[in-house]
């Protein structure tokens, strides 16, 4: 029996801000080596989302202008199917804007709040036109290793009780430049993230985790193989170095 | 009385000189910023006083990725038309770099030399061009492009557009706009300009793309935000567009190349249709974004009246920036470095590099310098893709080389990429893993452009930039 996954890529052509698609390109490659076909459907705004069609979801970022379309359109045609979706073990990772986008809302510097799909107990806000924007490399714990990747943003994100930070801020922003947060997650299938850089190939743990994940739900227990990411880890490591070289905790 | 000779401007630009003597003493480079900085200091707005003083008034020249190329153009065709130029070479864009290029241009007590032949051609850094056109009052704007770059330090395409219409507002109504109205992005902004505008474009569809790439960014009309629909892409989003919500749609051109020929290894062939009749251009470039960098020098030639003649010989003697586009012998192997810092610009070499003859030697050095945009995430918008099956040698440097082999190992290139963060240690590396005779091709963002020109100077025995011109 062939091993498939199917992905939706929420918006690329809207939300793609900061190289987005090397996370798809990542995704598809560590199935690809691994005899995992997987399938990734592109859909834009109006296109409806099939809840029991998909193994994985993701969503990048995007300018202002385009956010409030890619909002309202969320709300619109989206949400539904991505509350269903999630609440069934889809795997979902939202990066920066689209990471925004599913927490509760949007509060802009200017102009009306944005309401968010809410698959995230998480709020943004922004402080302002004048407010430091949050811009840099950033190192973060997670499951015992590191996430590597650069953060933009000047929305800051607020946890609420139900939902748990993905990771911890090791060097730069994270949530909010406060708590030490970086990132959401809902359950076990949901990630939000500010990282991107891009995401997942400097990350192949997490990368990896997301298709486990996903193969779990459809196919039961696996094994992942291996894969040679010297590369990969060398990436990680500089990208490790040249974020904490300078100082560990930045001023606030 | 003069305010030009006044005693406090003589002391701005004779300290501004000295400051820049120093700077090239210490070896900190061209002294090419440090001289305006101590001018502003001493004496704020002294460059506005000098540009007052030229005979011809300035150009400005701004856009994502060209300035730099589209300003030289515009350079050699002044000299060939008569004018004196005063130009800002080095790419020092920012307001202190004009102003230290017009007190390069003073004698000692302050007074342009030859005003009555000057012309300023200024490239200008997007972020400034609304400082430089209220300081400047310029009889030209020209832009290239605008395509997403460095978005850490310009913020998104959206906000340097209305940083550019808000400065076309404060414009004279005498002030002539230059606009590619294959970009829609760029030829939008005609609804800013309150004077008359130029319009140049490529009517030559034989070099359209087959669909359109991930470094397009201007894709949704800005008034009724539908998706643009192409009957041509010739790059990025640059193509012949239109909305079909609206009915917004490509304007007509008024300078606009008819025919492009682009041979491997062959110069860049140019028939432009223009108001003062056709011209056939030929020039030592590659890649057709190097004919809409023509067509915007060609553009303002003709804002400026500079007769056909004149355009043509400037033209001719055409030879790329130092670093930004250019061969040269060095150690038997012949060396193409060709600057490239966003998806955009990064795509239009590639695809110059693939549709030359031989074997491919690559050198891709990704520095994070604030010059560079801290952000390196853009390198995964490059169709690196494109190269596949085609590199003999495939390195990487700079101080994210990690993430450039990545990125490389993606786009499965045949070779397996090579890693030196050293800059000299990779050019070394690459000079002698390319067999003599063959061509080595050199891709450097910002900074590492200038640590490789600084070597391959010392190693090709070619003059530092601030001698040059
Ligand atoms: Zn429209």
């Amino acid at each position: 029996m062939e091993t498939a996954l199917r992905l939706a890529h929420l918006y690329p052509k809207l939300m793609n801000l900061y190289g987005d698609r090397g996370n798809i390109l990542c995704l598809r490659r560590r199935c690809q080596q691994r005899g995992i076909t997987l399938v990734v459907d592109e859909l834009e705004l109006g296109d409806s989302l099939e809840p029991a069609a998909y193994d994985l979801i993701f969503i990048g970022g995007a300018q202002d202008r385009e956010q409030r379309r890619v909002a309202a359109d969320l709300l619109e045609t989206k949400a539904e199917a991505l509350h269903q979706a999630v609440a069934e073990g889809v795997v979902l990772l939202a990066v920066c804007g689209g990471y925004q986008l599913l927490g509760r809302y949007y509060r802009p510097a200017a102009g009306e709040e944005l309401a968010g799909v809410g698959i995230f107990d998480a709020w943004t806000v922004h402080p302002g036109p004048t407010a430091r924007r949050f811009i840099g490399n950033v190192v973060v714990r997670w499951q015992g290793g590191t996430l590597v990747g650069f953060e933009n943003h000047g929305g800051r994100t607020y946890l609420g009780p139900s939902a748990r930070p993905l990771a911890r801020v090791i060097a730069g922003f994270g949530n909010n430049g406060r708590d030490g947060s970086e990132g959401a997650v809902r359950g076990e299938n949901a990630f939000g993230t500010y990282l991107h850089g891009s995401l997942l190939p400097k990350n192949p743990r997490l990368a990896d985790h997301l298709i486990v994940q996903a193969l779990r739900r459809r196919y039961g227990e696996v094994e992942l193989a291996a894969l040679d990411d010297a590369l990969e880890e060398r990436a990680h490591a500089e990208a490790v170095r040249l974020a904490t070289k300078k100082a560990i905790f930045r001023k606030r | 009385m003069s305010a030009v000779s006044g005693p406090r401007t003589a002391v701005a630009v004779t300290a501004a000189k000295a400051a820049a003597v120093l700077s090239r003493r210490l070896g900190f480079g061209g002294g090419t910023a440090l001289p305006g900085l101590v001018a502003d200091a001493v004496a704020p707005g002294l460059a506005a006083r000098l540009a007052a003083r030229l005979g011809h008034g300035c150009v400005l020249i701004t856009g994502t990725n060209g300035k730099t190329t589209t300003a030289r153009l515009v350079r050699n065709i002044a000299q060939a038309a008569g004018y004196r130029p005063v130009h800002n070479h080095s790419g020092s864009n920012l307001m202190r770099g004009i102003t230290a290029c017009l007190i390069e241009a003073t004698d000692a007590r302050g007074q342009l030399r030859q005003p009555e032949r000057r012309l300023g051609i200024f490239e200008v850094d997007e972020a400034t061009l609304p400082e430089a056109a209220a300081a400047l009052s310029p009889r030209v704007v020209a832009f290239t492009n605008l395509f997403r770059d460095q978005l850490d330090r310009y913020g998104e395409v959206d906000s340097v557009a209305a940083v550019w219409r808000r400065a076309l507002a404060a414009l004279p109504p005498a002030t002539t706009v230059v606009l590619n109205a294959d970009d829609p992005g760029v030829a939008s902004l005609a609804d800013a300009c309150r004077g008359p505008v130029l319009f140049y474009a490529v009517s030559d569809t034989a070099c359209a793309v087959e669909e359109i790439e991930h470094a397009a960014d201007a894709r949704w009309c800005p008034a009724c935000g539908c998706e643009y629909t192409y009957s041509a892409v010739f790059y990025g989003h640059v193509g012949h567009w239109s909305c079909p919500g609206c009915g917004r749609a490509r304007p007509a051109a008024d300078i606009e190349a008819t025919r492009v020929g682009q041979r491997p290894d062959a110069p860049l062939r140019l028939s432009l249709s223009t108001p003062s009749g056709q011209l056939d251009l030929s020039l030592p470039l590659m890649g057709l974004y190097n004919a809409y960098n023509a067509l915007a020098a060609v553009s303002v030639a003709v804002a400026l009246a500079v007769p056909a003649e004149a355009i043509q010989t400037g033209a001719a003697s055409f030879t790329a920036a130092f670093g930004r586009q250019e061969r040269m012998v060095v150690r038997g192997r012949e060396v193409h470095t060709i600057l490239a810092k966003n998806p955009a610009g990064l795509n239009q070499v590639l695809r110059a590099i693939s549709a030359e003859e031989g074997p491919k030697n690559l050198l891709f050095l990704l520095n994070d310098d604030i010059a560079d945009g801290r952000d390196v995430s853009w390198i995964w918008d490059v169709d690196f893709e494109m190269l596949a099956g085609q590199a003999a040698l495939l390195l990487a440097s700079g101080r994210r080389a990690a993430d450039m082999a990545l990125r490389l190992k993606y786009a499965d290139i045949d070779a397996y990429p090579g890693i030196e963060p050293d800059t000299e240690a990779a050019l070394e590396m690459a000079l002698a893993l390319t067999p003599e005779g063959e061509r080595l091709y050199v891709s450097p963002t910002y900074t590492a452009m200038l640590q490789v020109r600084k070597l391959l100077a010392r190693w090709g025995q070619r003059p530092p930039f601030w001698e040059e011109a």
